[in-house]
């Protein structure tokens, strides 16, 4: 089911016509409201008048999350206060936390978008969505819980944590959907082992992941051991929450982006300018209808790739392609890149290993040392000390031969890299720490 | 003649072997012969215990990776050159000792060794065709 398909199959020239419009109505409304952009579009010598065609978005300025930074709390807001009906807020794990603020139209279209998103999974109202995304601050539980509500499905919000009883509601009450991060699902897989459930006789048919990168591999364990369709939603706070992009149950081949509230740009991390088509690189969000907190030209630090070519289940909106890692997140190893999605990919691919894993990098001297910690699950175990060190050579060999790096391993005993309920930490870079 | 030896995947850290042995003793299992088998970054305890299932359950439940080893319980005679014609005789056979260790029965003349073969069928065939005792798993965990 397609759930506004007025707009999700819009011909491409109809689009671009509303998302220009959209588009100076935006510039409009920055410039007149948010000083901020004032006088980001007085430095650059431009006006709204400059926007007459969607090519014209590159006259305009980048916004980065530091802009966010600096104008915390509520320096961004395009609408007085008292027109903004919720806030979310970042962590701030990485530095002061982003703050958005939403009107009342703006729930409404999330809501919407969400709804679509549901709709993409072949989610409709008969069935019944448990949302363990955290409620609170984090965008993913409210975005999820408004979006079920407005497809008119049954939504039990039921948020992060207490794992046992997750799995003991899941089966009483029969969950059709899941909502959570890929990782916490395979450890819900884990903990109902534990607990003698067989995921597999649950009536769950559809799970909705996303929060942190995961790997074609994860999604091939996740739907094998959960006998679930497992898809990738894409969303961040400051853009709206979930629900900007997700992919659709009949394809499973990239995710719709909602074209309509926002225009994706591809652009060079490093220089800023705009990717070939079709070639790897950040992603740029503008919003179009946002009204507490538009945002123009949002560098997500994200990277993926874009295609335009229709999919097969009708929808004609952009296809991003899972997000690969993070331009921030990115390692770089004795001068290699080195994503952690590659590593797990790598791991999930050599007999009998657990997902779950941790990436460790120090320096010894002027050398990166990478030492990854791998659980050593229940069939990669041997009593012999020699298979074990094979094993470990194994990884190696695969990490030096796809990677180029070398890799220190080091296994470890099940269950001891801590697991977390929302995104999973996989880095710790103590690079920096003796200097 | 076959044996079953508990295999535990350790890391090197502190408290982990005691952390094995609490859980053992609570659970009210004896030990009665084991090795531990490390490198700088885990080891591996291999356990005979009075009670494998009882061990395997209280182990697994507690987040242990465990395993479960087929040995051999081989009783040798306790003077010089006991063990050399035991191997003597697996070595003119082909067959791979993987890893072994031994002890000593209390009050008695003989050593225990448990080996872990690569072959194990051949290898109890052979150490039976040239009278070598050896001890049944019930008695084993008796001992």
């Amino acid at each position: 089911m397609i759930f506004d398909i007025d707009k999700e199959t819009m011909p491409r020239e109809e689009l671009e016509a509303l998302q220009l419009k959209r588009l100076k109505q935006l510039c409009e409304r920055v410039y007149a409201n948010v000083p901020f952009y004032t006088k980001k579009f007085k430095e650059l010598g431009i006006t709204p008048d400059d926007i007459n065609s969607l090519s014209d978005l590159q006259k305009l300025p980048f916004t980065e999350k530091q802009d966010l930074r600096n104008h915390y709390p509520f320096g961004l807001f395009a609408v007085s206060r008292e027109n903004i009906v919720r806030i979310h807020s970042s962590s701030g794990t990485t530095g002061k936390a982003t703050v958005v603020g939403y009107t009342k139209r703006d729930i409404a279209n999330w809501a919407g978008l969400m709804a679509r998103a549901f709709a993409m999974a072949g989610a409709t109202p008969e069935d019944i969505i448990h949302n363990a995304y955290g409620y609170g601050l984090f965008t993913g539980g409210l975005g999820v819980h408004y979006g079920a509500e407005a497809l008119g499905a049954t939504i039990i919000p039921i948020s992060g944590g207490g794992t046992r009883r997750q799995i003991m509601l899941l089966k009483d009450f029969g969950a059709t959907a899941i909502c959570c991060t890929p990782s916490y699902a395979l450890y819900l897989y884990e903990t109902g082992k534990e607990m003698g459930i067989d995921f597999r006789e649950l009536p769950l048919k559809v799970g909705i992941f996303g929060a942190e990168p995961w790997t074609e591999s994860m999604r091939r364990e996740i739907e094998d051991k959960l006998n679930i369709k497992a898809l990738d939603i894409y969303g961040l706070s400051e853009i709206m929450g979930p629900g900007v992009a997700m992919e659709c149950a009949e394809a499973q081949d990239g995710l719709h982006i909602m074209e309509d509230h926002f225009i994706p740009e591809i652009i060079n991390p490093d220089t800023g300018e705009l990717a070939k088509p079709g070639e790897v690189g950040e992603l740029v969000v503008t919003t179009l209808t946002k009204e507490g907190i538009p945002l123009i030209r949002y560098r997500t630090r994200d990277l993926t790739k874009i295609t335009y070519t229709p999919c097969r289940c009708g929808r004609t909106l952009a296809r991003m392609q899972r997000v690969k890692g993070r331009s921030d997140d990115m390692l770089i190893i004795r001068g290699v890149n080195v994503f952690p999605s590659q590593i797990e990919s790598i791991l999930i691919e050599t007999e009998g290993l657990s997902p779950h894993y941790l990436l460790e990098i120090h320096r010894d001297g002027n050398l990166d040392i990478l030492t990854i910690k791998v659980e050593v699950a229940g069939t990669a175990f041997s009593d012999e000390i020699k298979n074990l060190q094979s094993l470990e050579r194994k990884i190696q060999r695969n990490i030096k031969e796809f990677l180029g790096v070398t890799a220190r391993i080091k296994l470890v005993e099940p269950n001891s890299i801590e697991r977390s309920t929302g995104k999973a930490k996989r880095i710790v870079d103590l690079r920096n720490e003796n200097q | 003649m076959k044996c079953d030896q508990l295999s535990i995947f350790l890391e090197n850290r502190a408290g982990r072997l005691a952390e094995v042995t609490r859980l053992l003793s609570e659970a009210k299992v004896n030990i009665r012969a084991l090795s531990l088998a490390d490198t700088s970054d885990f080891g591996i305890l291999r356990l005979i215990v009075s009670d494998f299932d009882k061990a395997q359950k209280t182990l697994k439940d507690a987040g242990f990776t465990v395993g479960k080893t087929t040995v051999v319980a081989v009783v040798v005679d306790d003077h010089p050159g006991g063990l050399h014609s035991l191997l003597e005789m697996l070595r003119n056979a082909s067959i791979n000792v993987e890893y072994m260790y031994a002890f000593v029965q209390q009050s008695g003349n003989n050593a225990v060794i448990i080996f872990r073969f690569d072959r194990t069928d051949q290898a109890i065939e052979l150490l039976a065709e040239n009278n070598i005792q050896m001890i049944p798993s019930e008695e084993l965990s008796k001992l």
